[in-house]
């Protein structure tokens, strides 16, 4: 099992025509994921061939998804025109739309975030993130599929590198899902969603979750974690050092006021139950103490 | 990035959120002048990023043009909380009958927009947040939806404000929203919404936050920009397109993707406990798919800060290719040349980091070691810059 996606989802590229869509595409197709498609607005009817896969490209997801069967998306168009993608996607009922484009002005995050509220029919993954991966299976976004396998390691976190960097650290061991949900203020699934996702997952035993400064997304978190999760969990939050005030790269890396110290968070993860690691390479020790491996 | 509060009016102004007349100055004489022009009493406003400067001394009401220039003379290059004061706001002076509160801001708990109102507003809103937070209204706003006439009369029925009031309190909350939406704010505060004696309300005082990723559709934001406050490293790094922010410590970091950046920062400063205290001087992200050339902009910016004693470069290659990371490393030191002179602690792991090691060891540059742990290099970086 895996979260979120499988080996039959059948996924969509948005602006896969562009550079950054074709580059990634071509990787996505390399690791496994069944790619159908593409959408590019005024390039319908094209077919585009990504070694020698013939995808065809159309003007909106509804029409790529009843050609195709399409049920998820990867939207990598520039902020510019990100807003306008995912609200076409939301339009068409895409159940997963995955969103890696980094940059887009959160106006347009809470206006297609409420958007799909009001419709209740996507979900939405990101903006400014890797994407999700279960190896061996698909692979929707960046996330190099050549770190590690498949395993009962279940990981969620808001940091892209520091997602690579612990999947190295437990390649031995295996993930079931990895979630990038993206380090912006407003993202479309959080760590609670993943957090309970992987609860009811009957492959994943234990979970890594990696935080970072800023909101309180960590601390509600904890707060579902003493609730409903059962299963180990262990935690890493980044950013003990960054000064308050300053932005720290991610939109949402901004620490203003006494919330959202990264002490702060683990402090409320500690109280939940939580191990938290010093440092990536010690929470993967704290991992592997508590699966005995 | 935030605004100053006579940039915070002005955009306030264009929007028709009611203000007052007011005019900056950066000297005694051009505030004098501008008491001139507004006529009356004005009052003198230290234009600092900063809270609390009522307190500090840095806002005084001048009965004449005269008294404006001395006041104004006085508050010029004054010390707030470390912020020093370049400028001045002049604004006609108001006789203040009741004074309130406004907020919208993003709400990232509940991913959405939120209004925050009170009929307490002033100096102390903060303390009634705290002490009183009936007081205080909030209401989430729909990023769909936004501020109509209908959601103005439920946040000021919601805050209680006098009847007297109501209509024009509804008139600055749907002209706000217009300035929240309109300039991609993330913030924008009125504190106080003032009701003068004639019964105008009036907003006096103004905080404004932009979101700098709507740059591209707001061509307008780039003037707002504090050239003169910018550290002179920070905007070398902007003009390079990196995304750099100077800290006080020693051990210069590069790495890719911020999370990994700031956890970084973390493993250094944990490290440095053991060797007299040594801290991260930077954050500095090079980004994804880094370039050779992206690596060498970064390093000289890093090895141009004196306070600089080693230097940890920690790369994890996702999309990013280590041998492109270490050719970059090398090509920086043949460009920097001798100018070049603090140690380099390289870890590299993940896409093609055999071939990135194996550049950097042929390169046997003197200045670079490898380790092959983030906790280890960072161990290394910080016991070299404690020598």
């Amino acid at each position: 099992m895996s979260i979120f996606l499988n080996e039959n989802t059948k996924v969509i590229v948005q602006g896969m025509t562009g550079s950054e869509g074709t580059k990634h595409t071509r990787r996505m197709l390399a690791s496994g994921t069944k790619i159908v498609g593409g959408v590019t607005p005024g390039k319908g009817g094209q077919v585009v061939d990504i070694d020698g896969h013939q995808l065809p490209v159309f003007n909106t997801v509804a029409e790529a998804m009843s050609a195709t069967g399409a049920n998820a998306s990867v939207v990598f168009v520039p902020p510019k025109f990100a807003k306008a993608a995912v609200i076409d996607a939301i339009d068409a009922a895409m159940p997963l739309v995955v969103v890696i484009t980094e940059g887009i002005p959160v106006h347009d995050s809470a206006s297609f975030y409420a958007y799909s509220l009001t419709k209740g029919t996507t979900r939405i993954v990101g903006p400014n993130c890797p994407g999700l991966i279960s190896p061996g299976k698909s692979n929707i976004g960046i996330i190099p599929a050549d770190i590690t396998g498949a395993g009962p390691i279940g990981l969620v976190s808001k940091s892209g590198t520091l997602t690579y960097q612990m999947m190295y650290e437990l390649r031995d061991i295996g993930f079931s899902t990895a979630v990038g949900i993206g380090g912006d203020p407003v993202i479309g699934t959080t760590h609670i969603d993943c957090l309970k996702a992987f609860q009811d997952d009957p492959e994943t035993t234990a979970i890594v979750m990696i935080g970072e400064i800023g909101g309180d997304a960590e601390e509600r978190a904890a707060a579902f974690i003493a609730e409903y999760v059962t299963k180990p969990v262990v935690g890493y939050v980044a950013g003990f050092t960054a000064p308050e005030g300053k932005t720290m790269g991610h939109a949402g890396a901004i620490v203003s006021g006494s919330s959202g110290t990264a002490q702060a968070k683990k402090d409320a993860l500690e109280a939940a139950g939580v191990k938290v690691g010093q440092t990536p390479s010690e929470t993967a020790r704290l991992l592997r103490a508590i699966l005995g491996r | 990035m935030d605004l100053f509060e006579y940039q915070a009016r002005d955009i306030f102004e264009k929007h028709g959120v009611p203000v007052l007349a007011a005019a900056i100055a950066t000297t005694a004489d051009e505030a004098e002048a501008a008491a001139t022009k507004i006529g009356g009493k004005v009052v003198v406003k230290a234009q600092v990023k900063v809270g609390g400067r009522g307190k500090a001394g840095g806002v005084k009401l001048a009965e004449n043009p005269a008294d404006a220039r001395e006041k104004a003379g006085a508050i010029l290059g004054m010390d707030i909380k470390g912020h020093e004061v370049r400028t001045v706001m002049i604004a006609a002076a108001a006789p203040i009958e009741a004074e309130y509160y406004l907020a919208i801001l993003l709400d990232r708990s509940n991913r959405t927009f939120l209004v925050m109102a009170s009929v307490s507003g002033g100096m102390d809103i903060e303390e009634v947040a705290h002490t009183a937070p009936e007081k205080l209204a909030k209401v989430p706003v729909s990023a769909v939806d936004g501020i109509s006439p209908t959601k103005a009369a439920e946040i000021i029925k919601a805050a209680n404000f006098p009847a007297e009031v109501a209509d024009q309190v509804a008139h600055v909350l749907v002209k706000l929203w217009e300035v929240f939406q309109s300039e991609d704010a993330t913030l924008v505060e009125v504190n106080p919404l003032v009701k003068t004696k004639d019964g105008k309300v009036i907003a006096l005082d103004g905080k404004v936050t932009l979101d700098d990723n709507a740059d591209f559709r707001q061509p307008d934001h780039e003037a707002l920009i504090d050239q003169a406050a910018e550290n002179p490293l920070e905007a070398a790094a902007k003009e390079k397109g990196l995304n750099y922010v100077k800290l006080d410590g020693e051990v210069g970091i590069i790495g890719n993707g911020a999370g990994l950046v700031m956890s970084t920062l973390d493993v250094v400063a944990y490290a440095g406990e053991k060797h007299g205290g040594v801290r991260p001087a930077n954050f500095l992200d090079i980004g994804g798919g880094a370039s050779a050339q992206v690596m060498a902009d970064g390093l000289s910016i890093i090895l141009g800060d004196k306070d600089v004693k080693s230097v940890f470069v920690n790369v994890f290659g996702g999309i990013t290719a280590c041998d492109a990371v270490a050719t970059g490393i090398v090509q920086a030191l043949e460009l920097l040349g001798s100018k070049a002179t603090k140690p380099i602690v390289v870890r590299l792991d993940g896409n093609n980091v055999v071939e990135g090691r194996a550049i950097l060891d042929k390169a046997a540059h003197p200045l670079v070691q490898q380790l092959d742990t983030m906790d280890g290099a960072a161990n290394r970086a910080a016991e070299l810059a404690a020598k």
